[in-house]
């Protein structure tokens, strides 16, 4: 069972919610609601999970429900119907007592707006989570500034968040958040207000955290860039409604409907995508076959090459015609003697940067991941294809 | 035209009032006597402890306040000066009774604030009676008041509290509601009880803002002192009635030189220990 379980949550605020949805489910538009009930539906029957230890990022412009969505996780929202279970916990169903312990244990969150207390310095608005829970102040003070110098603020324990820059003030509340050591990590479009260069250097130092702590994010943006960045899956949220929950690649490559159609236009593919994400499996994988075996096994699947794997991961590729050749002349004993040494792409390498190799290869060329196995194999055909405009491809179908 | 409802409503008080004396008169006599016990203490101490001692107190506290030895300085100044015009007993005597009354203001006040603040029955209850309290001329309780506490220096403290705890009651509630609804939210994503959030984050941030009705409840209360010196508190409302009832306009002005140089004092000592509470929004560089 995933970590986070939304099941069917739908929110309306206004004067009458529960009556306001039981219009939508007659049929009711969102703008007729408004116009009529005076009631706002903010979500609409959204269900996904986030796994443990994954980055789910939630995408949607302004008005979508995306900051609806990620406070009815610690419960900052009450949803007017649905489900919400985290850790197997109805999330619902607490007791207020019971909804504190479970915010100060499971989940930190970090603010677009900082939200950091302007009359606490640096290293006591990092304690705050602990000092919620009651931990002794010398114990998390200790822990604090662990955090506050991970966070790269180590000398402005003693600032007060006005003295601090808007980066520096975020880096306040993510080592806020992470100073819990709460497994659930809720972003609330944290690095929105921050200038691009700032933002792009916090997202490189959320991913580095991330590598090391595996804890499970959950990330609100309006931003594309960020979201193909940061997530492991992307969920793309539309008045309301889950317009498509998928992988980076699956989002880029088949958009479930027009609206993210239209938003994943214009990103450049070869930029965001990486070569692991649209490489195909090889089509002959040759161990220490003999060479009438390897003659075979590409004769009987059409393959004009093979890739062949030692112990020691890729070795190198054999083509039909070097195979028969050395049949003929008897010159090895099996496939492994005669692999031809040939390029490979590491496999997390972008599109962008294999495109070179790719194309000065007559064959597709091996993809070999960080312990030197064969991953997969990258076409010039298929960089084309995965490039290539919809309309392109579409006309081409 | 009108039916009469002016006659039932003033016989109903008067026989409410007279029950209250009959009934509860020792229960009442039992709080003014607490009442008294904590004055006639402070007001002792303040008399008989030699002046230096209490214009070094005055310069002591405007220092802690502000930090700033000018300040304290131009405090202790304003302080003799007022010995200086002849008024020191009485203005013993009236900042005794401005000691108590302030207290049991705030007291009252910020709890009442902070319930204003919170809910928002409460505020529909409150403040029409925060109204009533400003508005209504303070005889019209002074004479019941009088009644059940006896003339003297209790109900001039009942009358002072009336008429100054509202703008601190207002005062607090803003506060609390002005706090940045972000932070509040922040603190409840940690798992900060209702508690917690009040007094670690709603209190502090509110805290310049009950300062200032701390400010505006002193200032009422200094107002206060000479229609309170008129059912028997001394101090130097007395001098300004006696002024009135002699025709001696000079008696007069010194006791009304007297409270604003009191007022003054208050004043700029709270409103800079405010200004220090909220150090930490000026950015240091």
């Amino acid at each position: 069972m995933a970590l986070i379980e939304v099941r069917h949550v739908s929110k309306v605020f206004g004067p009458a919610p529960k009556k306001a949805l039981a219009l939508v489910r007659e049929g009711m538009g969102k703008d007729e609601l408004l116009a009529r009930t005076r009631n706002v539906l903010a979500l609409d029957d959204v269900t996904l999970s986030v796994e443990r230890g994954e980055t789910f990022v939630v995408m949607g412009l302004s008005g979508s429900g995306k900051s609806t969505l990620i406070r009815h996780l610690n419960r900052l929202i009450d949803p007017t119907e649905g489900e919400i279970r985290i850790d197997g916990v109805d999330v619902l169903g607490l007791p207020n007592r019971g909804l504190e312990t479970f915010r100060r244990e499971k989940t930190a969150m970090v603010f677009q707006r900082f939200g950091l207390l302007p009359h606490r310095t640096v290293i006591d608005n990092v304690a705050y989570g602990l000092e919620i829970r009651g931990v002794a102040k010398a114990e998390r003070r200790t822990r604090a500034a662990a955090w506050v110098s991970t966070v790269g603020l180590a000398g402005y324990e003693d600032r007060y968040p006005a003295e601090l820059s808007g980066g520096m003030q975020q880096r306040v509340g993510l080592a806020r958040a992470l100073c819990t050591d709460a497994e659930i990590l809720l972003m609330d479009e944290a690095f929105s207000a921050l200038d691009p260069l700032i933002r792009s250097q916090m997202q490189d130092e959320l991913m580095a955290l991330q590598g090391r702590l595996r804890k499970t994010i959950v990330f609100i943006t309006h931003d594309l860039d960020e979201a193909l960045r940061l997530g492991d899956r992307i969920a793309i949220l539309k008045d309301g409604r889950l317009s498509q929950v998928g992988t980076p690649a699956e989002i880029l490559l088949h958009p479930a409907d027009s609206y993210v159609r239209a938003f994943v236009k214009d990103v450049n593919r070869a930029r965001v995508l990486t070569v692991d994400a649209v490489m195909k499996p090889p089509p002959l994988r040759l161990t220490d076959e003999t060479l009438e075996e390897a003659l075979a096994a590409m004769q009987r699947r059409g393959a004009e090459i093979g890739y062949v794997v030692g112990d020691q991961g890729y070795r190198g590729i054999v083509t039909r015609d070097a195979v028969s050749a050395a049949l003929r002349n008897h010159a090895a004993p099996n496939v492994a003697a005669i692999a031809v040494d040939s390029p490979s792409i590491g496999s997390g390498v972008s599109i962008a940067e294999a495109l070179p190799a790719t194309l000065a290869s007559t064959f597709p060329v091996a993809v070999v991941d960080a312990d030197g196995a064969l991953a997969g194999i990258i076409s010039a055909d298929r960089v084309g294809e995965v490039l290539a405009p919809f309309e392109a491809r579409e006309a081409a179908e | 035209m009108f039916p009469d409802i002016g006659t039932p409503i003033a016989d109903t008080v008067n026989q409410f009032v007279e029950w209250l004396i009959v009934e509860h008169g020792a229960f009442f006599e039992s709080i003014a006597n607490g009442v008294l016990v904590v004055l006639v203490a402070i007001e002792q101490t303040l008399r008989s402890a030699p002046p230096p001692v209490i214009l070094a107190a005055v310069g002591v506290i405007a220092f802690a306040a502000s930090r700033n030895v000018l300040l304290g300085l131009a405090m202790v100044v304003l302080a003799w000066l007022v010995g200086c015009l002849g008024l020191w007993e009485q203005a013993m005597q009236t900042v005794a009774l401005l000691i108590v009354a302030v207290g049991i203001s705030i007291v009252l006040g910020i709890p009442l604030g902070v319930l204003a603040a919170r809910s928002r029955i409460a505020r529909a209850v409150i403040n029409p009676i925060l109204d009533l309290m400003q508005t209504i001329p303070s005889f019209v309780y002074l004479i019941p008041a009088a009644m059940l506490f006896g003339l003297g220096k209790v109900p001039a403290i009942l009358a002072t509290v009336i008429y100054a705890t509202p703008p601190l009651i207002r005062l607090t509630d803003l506060g609390i509601r002005q706090v940045d609804h972000d932070v509040v939210e922040a603190s409840r994503a940690f798992g900060a009880t209702r508690g917690q959030i009040l007094r670690g984050v709603q209190i502090p941030l509110a805290l310049p803002s009950i300062m200032q009705g701390i400010n505006q409840t002193t200032m009422m209360a200094l107002a206060m002192v000479v229609i309170a010196s008129m059912i028997g508190a001394r101090g130097i409302g007395e001098t300004v009635l006696i002024g009135l009832q002699r025709n001696d306009p000079g008696t007069g002005l010194l006791g009304g030189l007297a409270i604003v140089i009191l007022a003054v004092i208050f004043d700029r000592t709270s409103q800079a220990y405010g200004a220090r509470l909220q150090a930490y929004r000026r950015v240091r560089s």
